[in-house]
């Protein structure tokens, strides 16, 4: 079986082919980009390259996997548009990856407590907790949107070391070292595991495939796992009418 | 070698505002689908177009649109030839959900690619119903988001003579709509109420700029109906919004009307057409047809569901473009400012 993965959700443009061999998933190629070009520029040349390269036969792709969110709303929907036109034009279906599972899966065969922290802005970070039986993966707590505090005070129960990755790391490595979770046993993953790698995605997406976790790509949409500023200053709006009557 | 002429399939994407559109079009000029997903109801909500959630609807919708355009048209896209896609101008995030789908389309099926100007668009609108129809003409573009007046030279080859200085006549025409409570969007609503109303009742200012005959500018007239209502306001007077709205309906309109007469006349053309959403308005269609006649010009006018925003029209420009050999790379960008006649 071969996969071809993306993920545009975040700093990293990223095109992988990954084939399911006896030993295991097996990278064909993997390309990164992490330049001042927006994903719309470079995510498709990309592609290209690899295909150039490889000598790949689109057809030969039994299914598009696609990092799906949460990450840059604009960088997720021009992952999940390419990964939906590839999707219509070659009638193969699409496997959704969490981005967040997508990042732990980078640290697969650890026997820590695998921690993905991307920056979300407004105080938050994107999450998730995860654990590994060799390439198997295993979701403690499933991606979510959480304050730096409250995922400290959900990881103080695990009691194996935990692996920190993600864009995040910079920003929160102190604060969790230092203060969070000073009495635990933590630590941070080199810089070249830190952004999204698209063979991750594809190498879990076999995963996926197997237990039949596809999806047409008509009904592909990305879990932005937020809703718009404009729907959340509406719903405030409408609360504050609410509340004053 | 066929000898025979083959016929030239494009299919075509639209996504640069608030519908989610996919076409497919035969030689340029026959339209086989013409599939239209619209958020507007959404967006009222709001009273305006929200970007961020015009962007979601367009990648929910996409793929829907897309096969729904190709079983209506009764074709696969083994049958086409190549995808027309509007690139500009627009909202960055929603064009960037065509863009990026129609890249990995044609990229998949080995077809080429055709970014599409999306006022080149609506200018080509006028060929699917107008077979005669070929350039040189005068075109009037008028919609929420332009106001061009732009000498068609030949296919693909345009210069825009007039702009607007400000807000664009649909703009002008929704924030109307708004003060005299009618809701977005305002055209169509400004239009119905206004058949009711006396459009000699009040004078709003027309305004021409001086060093430039074909420019337009419609803040003013905006500001002087906000100032006429708010003065009724004041002295307890109650105004009448029909009147308004016709007032107002013919202020616009007499200009756009002027310039675009002028122009045709100076640039010794026989032909006109308008465009864009705004050309679906009733009293401007009238004033151009009378105008026109007086003139003895040719007057075209494309039916109100190829003037609202359509892939059909992006597939008639993308057509051209084709013939004239333009291909767009697999690193085509959207272009959110994106100028008329630029590659």
């Amino acid at each position: 079986m071969r996969i071809l993965a993306l993920d545009s959700s975040g700093l990293v443009a990223a095109v992988a082919v990954v084939e399911e061999t006896e030993t295991g998933a097996k990278t064909v190629a993997e390309y990164t980009v992490n330049y001042k070009k927006t994903h719309s520029q470079t995510l498709l040349p990309m592609l290209d390259e690899i295909a150039k390269m490889t000598e790949l036969d689109m057809e030969s792709i039994d299914a598009i996997a696609v990092a799906g969110g949460p990450g840059s709303f604009t960088g997720l929907r021009i992952g999940s548009a390419t990964a939906k036109g590839l999707g219509l034009a070659l009638n193969r279906p699409l496997i959704h990856i969490p981005t967040v599972d997508g990042l732990a899966y980078n640290l697969c065969y650890t026997d820590c407590v695998v921690c993905p922290i991307m920056d979300a802005r407004r105080n938050q970070v994107y999450s998730g907790i995860y654990s590994f039986d060799g390439d198997r993966m295993n979701v403690l707590e499933p991606q979510m949107a959480v304050g730096i505090e409250e995922l400290a005070e959900k990881l103080r129960s695990y009691d194996k070391r935990i692996i920190f990755l993600g864009d995040g790391v910079p920003v929160h490595c102190h604060a969790l070292k230092e203060e969070l979770l000073r009495e635990k046993d933590i630590a941070f993953a080199p810089p070249h595991m830190n952004y999204q790698r698209a063979a991750a995605v594809g190498a879990l997406a076999i995963q996926y495939y197997h237990e039949g976790k596809i999806e047409n790509a008509a009904e592909h949409k990305p879990d932005y796992l937020r809703v718009s500023q404009a729907e959340r200053e509406r719903a405030e709006r409408q609360k504050a009418l609410d509340g004053g009557r | 070698m066929d000898e025979e002429k083959k016929d030239i399939l494009i299919l075509a994407i639209e996504s640069s505002c608030d519908e989610t559109a996919a076409a497919v079009v035969k030689n340029g000029r026959e339209v086989l689908s013409n599939v239209i997903s619209s958020q507007i109801e959404l967006h009222k909500l709001y009273g305006g177009v929200v970007p961020e959630i015009a962007s979601r609807k367009h990648i929910e919708k996409i793929n829907q649109v897309i096969e729904e355009a190709l079983t209506e048209a009764e074709v696969t896209l083994d049958d086409i030839d190549a995808i027309g896609v509007t690139y500009g101008p627009g909202l960055v995030g929603a064009l960037l959900v065509g863009v990026a789908e129609a890249k990995a389309i044609a990229y998949a099926k080995k077809i080429p690619l055709v970014g599409v100007h999306h006022i080149e668009g609506h200018i080509s609108a006028n060929y699917i119903e107008n077979k005669e129809l070929e350039p040189p003409f005068l075109c009037l573009v008028v919609s929420g988001g332009h106001t061009h007046l732009v000498c068609v030279k030949d296919y693909g080859d345009y210069e825009i003579l007039g702009r607007t200085r400000d807000d664009a006549a649909g703009e002008a025409f929704d924030k109307v709509a708004r003060a005299i409570g009618l809701g977005y969007p305002g055209g169509p609503k400004i239009d119905k109420l206004s058949k009711e109303g006396n459009a000699d009742a009040i004078v709003f200012p027309k305004a021409h700029i001086e060093d430039s005959p074909y420019d337009f500018s419609f803040s003013g007239v905006k500001s002087s109906v906000l100032n006429y209502i708010n003065g009724c306001q004041m002295k307890g007077i109650e105004y009448n919004r029909a009147d308004i709205a016709a007032s107002f309906q013919k202020a616009v309109t007499d200009v756009l009307v002027e310039n675009a007469m002028h122009a045709v006349q100076e640039y010794g053309l026989k032909k006109f057409a308008i465009a864009g959403g705004v050309a679906s308005n009733s009293t401007l269609r009238a004033a151009m047809k009378n105008a026109c006649e007086e003139n003895g010009i040719e007057f075209y006018y494309p039916s109100p569901i190829f003037c609202t925003d359509n892939a059909a029209m992006i597939g008639v420009a993308a057509y051209y473009e084709y013939l004239a050999g333009t291909r767009h790379g697999w690193d085509l960008n959207a272009v959110p400012n994106l100028k008329l006649g630029e590659r």
